[in-house]
């Protein structure tokens, strides 16, 4: 398949075509995204894009199309740059016009100079986006990813990367091939080049003379120790013990649509040029007289400009948002589209066997309780939908009290939920771990960058709260700080990032889980109390073998379940509002005590995902009525617990 | 650089000016000055070649009626040749004095503008073949009409011309600046800077770029366009018209021009490669700055092999090393003699968006700022900034000894004039006046709904329409938005009088009061939320500390200082400890906070209005208690909030219903349709912000009438049973309420109707929050005192009662505490409680007629 090949493989020769042809004309660049976009348009023409979250950066051709998906750390400032430039050669003064989108390094040929005053330069501007993998992303949406791509990439030859072993030698010598010659041709006789290509590039380098090292060396989370000493690089992922690679994103087009935290998938060119890291060692370059170096401090460029083998570039060519990072399901669900249609309907028919499967999925893992897991489920398929100035509207916080401490029970129940769910985090409340973590993001103003904490997270993450291994203790400063973090997350979704002079709020929209043995000191929409039926005398035997009694395909559909109802619309009918009117009325009358308007925004909240749980987009009398009872027995639950805990005292 | 190498390279030049010529007595560096004497006669020998190649390649006289800016000493005067190569030269341009006799235009130095400077040279060379033609226009004006600066359509003595007429002329009695102290606004505004000039002695001309436009369109376009050609054309307008006035004024060096506020200012985000060497004006805040970084504006080269000396002007940043000798024609033999070359002052400073204008979701943007000479170190990290200057795009070079470019351009603005936004905040003006910019159609809408009659319904429904009903309370807070009018009564010795407005409410758990409150406290631009649970005294006023790296002490911020001339929340205002609590009797009243803390007294502005929510006692309201024993609160604290409202639960069936079909429709509702039903926020913060900003209503004769007979009214209902229940404080209340709903109307007097709103709204939250729950009747002495004129009058009958006890018993000098209470309680028809009892007893004590100790009672 050569036509494939050209475009996967070196982009920008066909993007020097398209300029080529309509030169000086600005229109090239729209019928750039154009091309690309009816190429990936082609059955299953993405899967063939390598993607950087399977695939380690040294594999993949520099100037090849990739693809990432990615959630947005950080965003740096607007960079111009030269969109069209001309060289000069000055020996014969033949003049060529070059483009520089896409591009890191304004190509030139040895006997030739840029000629910065131009007429025909034209200026632009493109933005810089610090991407990192989405935090938290569940093992199996890795998976499913990487086979639906693998599969799809061995069918074509031409692409670089195959995953199996004996294959590469033969990828690296081509890639060796291409590199030294570009660093032979960029800087000749320059010794701290070299040492820079080793620490910086060093995947290509390294790679050929010892493979093992360098498998070692990339799964090792990138802390690569660069010889010139300097502390290891923090690639600032949200939650600790991430991995994977972050990346520098140059957005060409309408980047204010992005915001933090948006996930998204982009296809680009890889840039990992070597002399992109060059920028470090300029320090100790004294004979530089340009004033512009000292502008930054050694931190900021340090974070600015990394070694393009740890973030390399990618030069977006075509960029979406996410609405979910669900593999298994198409990845935009708009309804124009016939196939979705189709997908989504299917699924729908039989929605009522996989909710009754999910319900008894989980009874067991809640050791039985069937009612705490139909609020899981609920919740598991809460979504904020709206805000009402403040109020964000459609969270639903449920904390799971009366967990069983010792048997490492929550451990185990976020392992499952860590199986249905594409991104979680799963976080374990502890003096010492709120006193210490960093929950807030913070701009740190000497690297200029944004210092990523764990509460920074992408839309629908799952956050699994573990109170039960909360001990007494002094919270000093950052821990009342954190807690309030959390506290604030909950309530409103919204997290205040520090900003060091002011804070910036930024909405959120996390799944918040709090297990617990009595009611949680965080807030919460709704406490359910468990009521274990069993008690497994051996707790990881239980839930491992709960587990691997679920078929795969049943447990994808468990998936596929709850990604999907999570992006439905739902609506209540004027009928059904006035019986809920009547019937607030009604309860009111009868105990006005007990019912306030939060029960009401409670049961509302319960008939809307108990509605959307049956795939029902409409608020129906049953449901309601479901809801209410639902309601009922949650509520006779923590009267009866807490006539319990009376007795007791 | 600072001071070592520019300090006294300043003092000489004054000195310089007067005895020529110099000599190098000035010793700061005795090294250098030896090195200096050396060469000063090794050049001697070779005068006939003084000035340096790039300087000589065009007609100097152009280039110097052009740019002032280029060191005028190549060719002002022969005789002082001596001077070129002279010792003096060392350090920064300041010190290139020279010393002419004569004082004036020609006689004082020019000083270099690196700010303008840096891609100089390459529009000179361009100029060369007018430069001729331009130095006759300079003497007969009728040539050189047509001839344009190469690139621009700017022609210089036009317009030299013009900015002199604009110097001259140019008056705007309205426009009234907070820097003008001291100015005849009737008077040409520029002339009388020059004058304060040549009184101060501060070469720096700042011009009002709005004040250009309205004069000179055409001139202004030029000037954003062009500023690096224009503003040396202005500099040296300026200064002929200063020289010709005050010939013999002595400066240090030239004037000036600093134009500001250039009409194209821009949010930062905004920018874009269409503003690349333009003038632009933009507002952030400093993050960071630079040392200082002493940048090269001229090198000295000297030949090695026959100490041929010569200078390279920087150009784009660099300095073109010589690889041939222009004397002895030796390749590779000159070398930098840096003791010889010239360095300018120069700042890197980093600059953040101001919050206000980040859209929302996205981090903020920064962009590097470099500052010359005078305007390095004027600015700190944490200050907000208007900046003029114009905006630069180099091209980076990946390595200098290669010749392929990194494709990106570094950009920064090269600062002509800084502006502080807030520095005037402490110098307390209101800066709110600044703070916000309208455009001409915002005005007219916000002035079009100001006129509708109902604009108060309206915008207390517009307030967090997500919360069910309570208007009365909305409306109240939104009356609190506007606050009243600031009037200052200092001279009378009153000081300040508070306009500001508090709110407390209270009321049941689960009534929305926190979601009120994070909605004031996203909606008002100094906002800030505490609750009173996690917040100490000093979270909420300042402290101090010690900075980590200086050993210096910092006097740190709390939640109301940061608040000032905006509210600050505070909910569970209830479990605030009572310390905590005390600090805000000050603020709420004296709207200051003193603190003495480390050895730093001060007193801060804490103009910040208090809105709080509290949770009564018992955590769910009892109807039985008065507010007092239900939030139990000091009633010094309550009487210092204007409303007080309870947010109770109305068990009312209509309002269930109606409440039900609001929430329902929360739920299915889609955000587009909700946002069309009510009023926009930003509208309503706008509409705040102008009011805030420019409505001030004063009170009208009517509505001083009417205060007054509200006033008396309150006073009469309490004397009815003999006692005080209104006070000045509520009078106080009153007066800003009004005032408050004048602003809503966008009036500027108070009328009649703007005083019943505020005795309604006044009455209504009294009606809650001081009614007698034993009597049911409205009583102010409830928040005055903390107790009820019943409860004040039981007490005093049971005193009575206990004293009539006491009488009856005889002549007995003393009597057992616990008989007493007992006789007490079988003669009374009350419960009477021990608190009661000794409540009693402390009330006789106080009238000398017993005294107490221990468990005795002694008649006296």
């Amino acid at each position: 398949m050569p036509c494939v090949g050209d475009w996967l493989n070196s982009p920008l020769s066909i993007v020097q075509g398209i300029f080529a042809q309509n030169a000086p004309n600005s229109d090239w660049e729209k019928k750039v995204t154009e091309y690309f976009k009816e190429k990936l348009k082609e059955n299953n023409a993405t899967n063939w894009v390598p993607s950087l979250n399977d695939v380690p950066v040294h594999y993949l051709k520099p100037n090849s199309l990739v693809k990432f998906r990615c959630m947005v750390q950080d965003m740096f400032d607007p960079e111009f740059y030269m969109g069209v430039y001309e060289t000069v050669d000055p020996n014969t003064n033949a003049r060529v016009l070059h483009f520089g989108k896409y591009r890191d390094v304004a190509e030139c040929g040895p006997q030739q100079e840029i000629d910065l005053n131009s007429p025909q330069t034209v200026t632009s501007e493109r933005q810089t986006f610090y991407c990192v993998p989405v935090p938290g992303e569940s093992a199996w949406v890795k998976e499913i990813s990487f086979l639906t791509d693998a599969s799809q990439a061995r069918v074509s030859p031409s692409t670089s990367y195959t995953p199996s072993r004996h294959k590469r030698s033969y990828e690296e010598d081509e890639d060796m091939d291409l590199h030294p010659s570009k660093q032979k041709e960029q800087h000749v006789g320059k010794s701290c080049l070299q040492i820079l290509c080793f620490s910086g590039s060093g995947g290509d380098i390294h790679g050929c003379v010892e493979p093992k090292r360098l498998e070692t060396e990339a799964s090792a989370g990138h802390h690569v120790i660069s010889p010139n000493c300097s502390p290891p690089l923090d690639l600032n992922f949200p939650l600790p013990g991430e991995k994977g690679p972050a990346c520098l994103v140059k957005i060409y087009e309408s980047w204010e649509s992005f915001k933090v935290n948006d996930v998204l998938e982009v296809f680009g060119v890889l840039s990992v040029d070597p002399v992109l890291s060059i920028v470090n060692s300029e320090e100790r370059d004294s004979s530089s007289l340009d004033p512009m170096e000292c502008m930054d401090t050694v931190e900021e460029q340090r974070v600015h400009s990394p070694p393009a083998s740890l973030v390399p570039r990618i030069h977006v060519i075509l960029a979406q948002k996410l609405q979910h990072i669900n593999p298994l399901l198409p990845a935009c669900l708009n309804e124009e589209e016939s196939k979705t249609c189709e997908f989504v309907s299917n699924f729908m028919s039989e929605l009522s066997p996989v909710r009754a499967e999910l319900l008894g999925f989980l009874t067991h893992a809640l050791l039985g309780d069937s009612l705490a897991a139909e609020y899981l489920i609920l919740h598991l398929i809460s979504t904020v939908y709206g805000r009402r100035d403040v109020l964000p509207l459609g969270k639903f916080t449920v904390n799971l009290s009366g967990c069983p401490r010792s048997s490492a029970f929550t451990e185990h129940l976020y392992r499952l939920i860590q199986q249905l769910v594409p991104a979680s985090y799963h976080l374990r409340m502890s003096i010492e771990s709120m006193n210490h973590s960093r929950f807030i993001p913070h701009k740190d103003y000497t690297a200029n960058r944004l210092v990523s904490g764990l509460l920074q997270l992408a839309s629908n993450t799952s956050l699994v709260i573990d109170e039960t291994q909360l001990e007494q203790g002094q919270l000093d400063t950052a821990g009342v700080h954190n807690v309030t973090a959390l506290g604030n997350l909950i309530t409103w979704q919204k997290v205040d990032y520090d900003f060091n002079y002011h804070r910036m709020e930024f909405p959120c929209n996390i799944n918040v889980l709090i297990t617990s043995e009595g009611r949680s000191l965080l807030p919460s929409d709704c406490q359910v109390h468990l009521q274990p039926q069993i008690i497994p005398p051996n707790m990881e035997e239980y839930m491992s073998s709960l587990l691997t009694a679920v078929l795969p395909s049943v447990l994808n559909k468990f998936r596929i379940y709850l990604s999907l109802l999570r992006l439905l619309d739902y609506s209540i009918s004027d009928e059904v509002t006035k019986a809920v009117e009547e019937d607030f009325v009604e309860m009111r009358k009868n105990n006005p005590e007990s019912v306030t308007a939060d029960d009401l925004h409670k049961m509302l909240l319960v008939a809307r995902f108990l509605s959307l749980s049956a795939g029902q987009t409409t608020l129906s009398r049953e449901r309601w009525l479901r809801a209410k009872q639902l309601e009922a027995l949650r509520k006779a639950r923590l009267q009866q617990q807490q006539c319990v805990n009376g007795n007791e005292l | 650089m600072s001071s070592p190498a520019s300090t006294p390279s300043r003092r000489r030049g004054k000195r310089g000016r007067g005895s020529n010529p110099p000599t190098p007595q000035d010793a700061r560096s005795p090294p250098s000055q030896k090195r200096r004497t050396d060469d000063s006669t090794s050049t001697g020998d070779l005068q006939p070649m003084p000035t340096s190649p790039p300087a000589d390649a065009q007609s100097p006289g152009a280039a110097d009626a052009l740019f002032s800016s280029p060191p005028q000493f190549r060719h002002s005067a022969i005789p002082l040749d001596f001077d070129i190569s002279s010792p003096l030269t060392y350090g920064t341009p300041s010190s290139r004095v020279e010393g002419t006799p004569r004082s004036g235009a020609r006689g004082t130095p020019v000083r270099q503008r690196p700010d303008l400077g840096s891609v100089r040279k390459a529009r000179q060379v361009d100029l060369h073949s007018d430069g001729l033609a331009e130095d006759i226009v300079a003497t007969e004006q009728s040539l050189g009409q047509k001839l344009v600066i190469w690139g621009t359509d700017v022609n210089v003595a036009s317009c030299k011309e013009k900015f002199q007429r604009f110097l001259q002329r140019f008056i705007d009695p309205l426009d009234k600046e907070d820097e003008d102290i001291g100015l005849d606004l009737n008077e040409p505004r520029y002339m009388q800077r020059l004058q304060e000039i040549n009184m101060v002695g501060e070469p720096f001309l700042n011009v009002n770029c709005d004040h250009l436009r309205s004069f000179d369109e055409n001139l202004y376009r030029q000037l954003i366009c062009y500023p690096q050609e224009v503003i040396p054309t202005f500099d040296m307008a300026a200064n002929e018209i200063f020289f010709d006035r005050y010939p013999d004024s002595i400066l240090e060096h030239q004037i000036q021009v600093r134009p500001y506020n250039a009409l194209k200012t821009r949010n930062m985000r905004n920018l874009n490669p269409e503003d690349i060497d333009q003038l632009i004006t933009i507002s952030g805040m400093v993050i960071r700055s630079s040392q200082l970084i002493p940048e090269m504006q001229e090198a000295f080269f000297r030949c090695q092999v026959c100490a041929f000396t010569t200078r390279v002007e920087i150009d784009r940043g660099r300095i073109a090393e010589p690889s041939v000798c222009k004397n002895c024609n030796t390749t590779h033999s000159m070398a930098l003699i840096h003791n010889r070359s010239m360095f300018s002052d120069k700042q890197m400073i980093k600059l953040q968006e101001s919050p206000e204008d980040m859209p929302a979701g996205q981090t903020p943007h920064t962009v590097a700022l470099f500052a010359h000479n005078d305007l390095v170190d004027k600015v700190q990290p944490g200050d907000r900034v208007n900046v003029t200057g114009i905006y630069r795009a180099v091209p980076i070079r990946v390595n200098p000894r290669v010749s392929s470019v990194k494709s990106v351009y570094r950009t920064h603005i090269d600062v002509i004039h800084y502006r502080k936004t807030d520095s005037k905040r402490l110098h307390g003006v209101d800066e709110e006046t600044e703070q916000k910019r309208f455009t001409e159609e915002r005005v007219e809408l916000l002035k079009e709904l100001s006129k509708k009659a109902d604009i108060y319904e309206r915008l207390a429904l517009a307030l967090a329409p997500s919360i069910y009903e309570h208007e009365d309370i909305k409306k109240g807070i939104l009356l609190q938005l506007f606050g009243g009018s600031r009037k200052d009564f200092t001279h009378t010795g009153r000081g300040n009088f508070r306009a500001e407005i508090n709110i407390l409410l209270c009321g049941d758990p689960g009534t929305s009061k926190s979601q009120l409150l994070q909605y004031v406290y996203n909606l008002v631009p100094r906002g800030q939320y505490t609750s009173g649970k996690g917040s100490s005294a000093v979270g909420l006023t300042a402290y101090v500390m010690k900075d980590p790296e200086t050993r210096q002490l910092v006097l740190q911020t709390g939640a109301l200082v940061l608040s000032d001339n905006g509210i600050c929340c505070i909910d569970e205002f209830d479990k605030m400890n009572e310390s905590t609590r005390s600090v805000l009797h000050e603020v709420m009243e004296q709207q200051t906070l003193s603190i003495a803390k480390a050895g730093i007294i001060c007193q801060l502005n804490a103009r910040a209005s208090i809105l709080a929510a509290a949770n009564p006692i018992e955590s769910q309201w009892n109807p039985k208690k008065t507010t007092i024993e239900n939030i139990q609160l000091p009633h010094t604290l309550l009487s210092r909030f204007d409303l007080i409202f309870l947010m109770l639960d109305p068990r009312d069936e209509a309002y269930d219903r109606r409440l039900a079909r609001h929430l329902v429709s929360l739920y299915y509702q889609s955000e587009e349709k909700m946002e069309e039903e009510y009023m926009d926020m930003a509208v309503l913060r706008d509409y705040i912000a102008y009011a805030r900003s420019y409505v001030n209503p004063r009170l009208g004769e009517e509505a001083g009438q009417a205060l007054i007979e509200a006033y008396v009214d309150m006073r009469k209902i309490g004397s009815g049973r003999g006692m005080v229940s209104a006070y000045p404080r509520q009078l106080e209340s009153l007066i800003r309420l009004a005032e408050a709903h004048a602003k809503v109307r966008f009036s500027d007097k108070v009328e009649t109707i703007d005083v019943e709103e505020a005795k309604r709204l006044h009455r209504e939250a009294l009606k809650q929050s001081a009614t007698d729950p034993k009597t049911g009747i409205v009583d102010i002495s409830i928040l005055t005192t903390g107790m009820s004129a019943t409860a004040r009058k039981r007490k005093e009958e049971l005193a009575q009662a206990l004293r009539k006890l006491i009488q009856s018993k005889g002549k007995a000098p003393s009597l057992k505490y616990q008989q007493l209470l007992d006789d007490l309680r079988a003669q009374s028809d009350i419960a009477v409680t021990k608190e009661m009892f000794e409540e009693a007893l402390r009330a006789l004590a106080d009238e000398d007629f017993l005294t107490v100790t221990g468990k005795t009672v002694r008649l006296l």
